[in-house]
């Protein structure tokens, strides 16, 4: 036991993988695959509709979720993010399990990369440049609808959400981009998998979620008598508990990631891509 | 060995009990419902190490229509899990990988904070280990607390834990487990395919399904729970809402006992009893009788509308003082035996062609007929069988006369579903039999036969009641 426990230990003076600061050559991402959103204002979890918004300053996503292939290629280039050495702080014993042979199979390669922790995906981010999307940043982009910047309010924009949970969890993922693009021409950020954010730990719903009312910080509670009769709350409730469920070094079966960007760094690496 | 695996390893050893304690360490038995543990012969407090997976799956929650059901341990109510007062749980809460979402389980069996909701607030593919100490008998509703609350007891994340007290309860021949929860679907009642939860219905309490352990014909047919005659039942009942209140009653029995809200205080010789959202009860009795014994929500259209409708078969020898059965049908004449008839003018009209056969056969179905197979003719799945597109009817009209006017018993198979109850002979004129035949074999795409008065009176002749093969009545 006590031998053990030394062993563990030990695992945290592992030196973390080294991130290479300078772009890889990942293939089929690089910006042309991002695209641009204008700065623009995001409905924070509240109980009032006239609690102030959160501004979002204009920001580059990626179009599609990073696929099993594109995660294989940096794996390949960053041999400390491999399955076999990442240290255990980072990534759960889950990660990349379902890669045989430690590369995706034929089928998996256009399906979105999950069993990726936090860190991972953080890493994957960082050789390109790029990082994780914030919590605002991925909801600001996820509240548009295939028309509109903001469709949260729109017929069956809700409903396509929630029938998501209520869809058996098949063998097989679907491919990314196959799902219609939003209005901002971004895919796949319902429907398909659960993604990282970079900082979906201040998730504001605990795991006792009907306390969170009480709790001194003027929580939204996330079920009992809030009165929230509105639907929309309901979706955005679903992945506001599903992040706060979450430790960075967990690997899960429906949770994949994308990166975003800064606009003044796409201009100062200008024409390097 | 990976060094990954060690850490975790390690982090288990630490995760479980926070003070060690000398009780012996016993596994929980968890049954899926009907069924529960066997009583406790335990006279001392034990460590119960209780195992629980989360997982959420597509079953069946009427004929031919499928739901995504958010489940504890892959059925709806979820395990019953039965420990005794003093008893110290050790509860492991494992979700699924194929899960989409966190699961927790607030315990109302626990003295703590959000009944170990947050203690055990679970990611796919993780588990979380908490401890508490049953301190209060009684019998108890779990189910998970995650947001959105309502959605996933919704979906059907409830069940029951017994707090046996000290002194053990007292000893019944058979005990069964049931649990009432309110379901929310996109299409209607019975509307078929995959039918995903309404967010909107669920919000208004306007519920599609009613139901007794998750699904329409749960608690029907060779599922319905049985017992024999001169035996003492202990149904252990739960309801999990999330909305509704139930009114449970059992047709043709009173409780001998009622633990109000299963709880300490007992009640008795009740007929219905109340079961709030996320409340239970213990109900006893003695089936003195044969028969079938069926258990609803009185709200009653709950019951033959929205599937709130179990049975329990009980198998023995009749006892006709206690219930008799029909003894005696005779005429009725308030006005006194002397009036023969009562001339008002009016011939009583009768049917010179189809059209009239199907006008006057429907006024005659809608009085008769309609509550128990239904205005659509598709009857109650489980309890009443269709007669619409019924290839049981179709087959044989000379039979289906037979079963208007001399009755029908025992099981029979509609459209490859199995029905055991009983038809009782109608007593109906042969004009309002033929007519209200020639009505139902027209309607609903059944064969389109024409049956006359002249064929009712030949089969009152010939025929006889139908009795089938295995029939326990």
């Amino acid at each position: 036991m006590s031998a053990a426990l030394l062993l563990g230990l030990a695992a945290l003076h592992t030196a973390a993988p080294t991130l290479a600061a300078t772009h890889l050559q990942v293939a089929n991402q690089s910006v042309e695959q991002m695209v641009e959103l204008p700065g623009g204002e995001v409905r924070p979890l509240y109980l009032t509709k006239d609690s102030p918004l959160t501004p979002v300053a204009a920001f580059l996503l990626d179009r599609l979720p990073v696929t099993n292939a594109e995660f294989a290629d940096f794996v390949q280039q960053t041999p400390a993010w491999q399955a076999s050495q990442a240290p255990a702080l980072f990534v759960e014993s889950q990660y990349l399990s379902h890669w045989l042979d430690n590369k995706p199979n034929a089928v998996q390669a256009k399906q979105p990369v999950t069993h990726v922790s936090w860190y991972a995906a953080n890493a994957y981010c960082q050789a390109q440049g790029k990082r994780l999307p914030s919590v605002s940043e991925w909801e600001y982009a996820a509240q548009a609808s295939e028309n509109r910047p903001n469709g949260s309010k729109e017929a069956g924009y809700t409903q396509r959400i929630l029938a998501w949970y209520a869809k058996p969890a098949t063998a097989e993922l679907a491919n990314v981009g196959e799902s219609p693009a939003n209005y901002w021409q971004v895919q796949d950020l319902h429907g398909l998998v659960w993604e990282w954010t970079q900082d979906f730990n201040t998730a504001l719903v605990t795991g006792e979620s009907r306390g969170d009312s009480s709790l001194d910080q003027g929580l939204f509670c996330g079920s009992a008598a809030s009165g929230s009769a509105d639907p929309s709350d309901y979706a955005a409730f679903m992945r506001y508990g599903f992040r706060s469920s979450l430790k960075a070094a967990y690997t899960l079966r429906n949770l994949g990631f994308r990166c975003a960007q800064d606009i003044v760094a796409t201009e100062r690496q200008g024409d390097t891509l | 060995m990976k060094l990954k695996k060690i850490v975790a390893a390690i982090g288990m050893t630490f995760a479980l009990t926070a003070q060690a304690s000398d009780l012996p360490v016993i596994d929980a038995v968890l049954t899926a419902p009907p069924m529960v543990p066997a009583p406790i012969t335990r006279d001392h407090a034990a460590k119960v190490v209780v195992k629980m997976e989360t997982v959420e799956k597509v079953m069946e929650i009427a004929d031919g229509v499928e739901y995504m059901f958010w489940t504890f341990g892959g059925s709806v109510p979820g395990q019953f899990l039965r420990i005794r007062e003093g008893d110290e749980v050790e509860f492991h809460l494992s979700n699924h990988p194929s899960s989409k979402m966190p699961h927790n389980i607030d315990l109302h069996a626990v003295n703590g904070p959000g009944g170990g909701a947050a203690a055990s607030f679970t990611a796919p593919g993780h588990t979380s280990v908490f401890n508490f100490k049953a301190l209060h008998p009684g019998l108890y509703v779990y189910h998970c607390a995650t947001a959105p609350v309502g959605m996933h007891i919704a979906n059907g994340m409830y069940g029951l834990v017994l707090v046996e007290p000290k002194e053990g309860l007292p000893k019944v021949d058979k005990e069964y487990y049931v649990m009432q929860g309110d379901f929310y679907t996109q299409g209607a009642y019975g509307e078929q395919g995959f039918q995903p939860f309404d967010m909107d219905k669920a919000i208004k309490e306007d519920a599609d399904y009613v139901l007794f352990n998750g699904a329409v014909g749960a608690l029907t047919g060779d599922k319905s729970l049985t017992a024999n005659v001169g035996e003492t039942v202990r149904l252990f009942v739960g309801n999990g809402g999330p909305n509704l209140a139930s009114s449970f009653h059992v047709i043709g029995e009173i409780f001998d006992k009622v633990t109000v809200e299963g709880g300490t205080l007992e009640n008795h010789n009740v007929q219905t009893s109340l079961i709030p959202a996320g409340g239970a009860l213990m109900a006893e009795f003695k089936v003195d009788v044969p028969g079938n014994f069926i258990m609803v929500d009185h709200s009653i259209f709950r019951a033959f509308n929205k599937g709130a409708l179990g049975m329990i078969n009980v198998d023995g020898p009749e006892d006709k003082v206690i219930y008799s059965g029909k003894v005696a049908e005779n005429v009725y004449l308030p006005e006194g035996s002397a009036v023969q008839s009562i001339p008002n003018g009016r011939p009583k009209l009768v049917a010179t062609s189809k059209d009239d056969q199907l006008l006057f056969g429907k006024r005659v179905y809608e009085a008769n007929c309609q509550a128990c197979h239904q205005a659509d003719g598709k009857g109650i799945p489980g309890a009443f069988p269709p007669l619409a597109k019924s290839d049981f009817l179709n087959e044989d009209t000379t039979r289906a006369v037979d079963v208007v006017i001399h009755g029908l018993k025992g099981p029979i198979k509609v459209n490859g579903a199995t029905y055991d109850s009983i038809m009782p002979a109608m007593s109906l004129s042969d004009e309002d039999t033929a007519n209200v035949l020639t009505y139902v074999l027209n309607s609903w795409e059944n064969n389109g036969k024409v049956i006359t008065p002249k064929d009712v009176e030949q089969r009152r002749k010939d025929g006889k009641a139908i009795i089938m093969e295995g029939s326990a009545h």
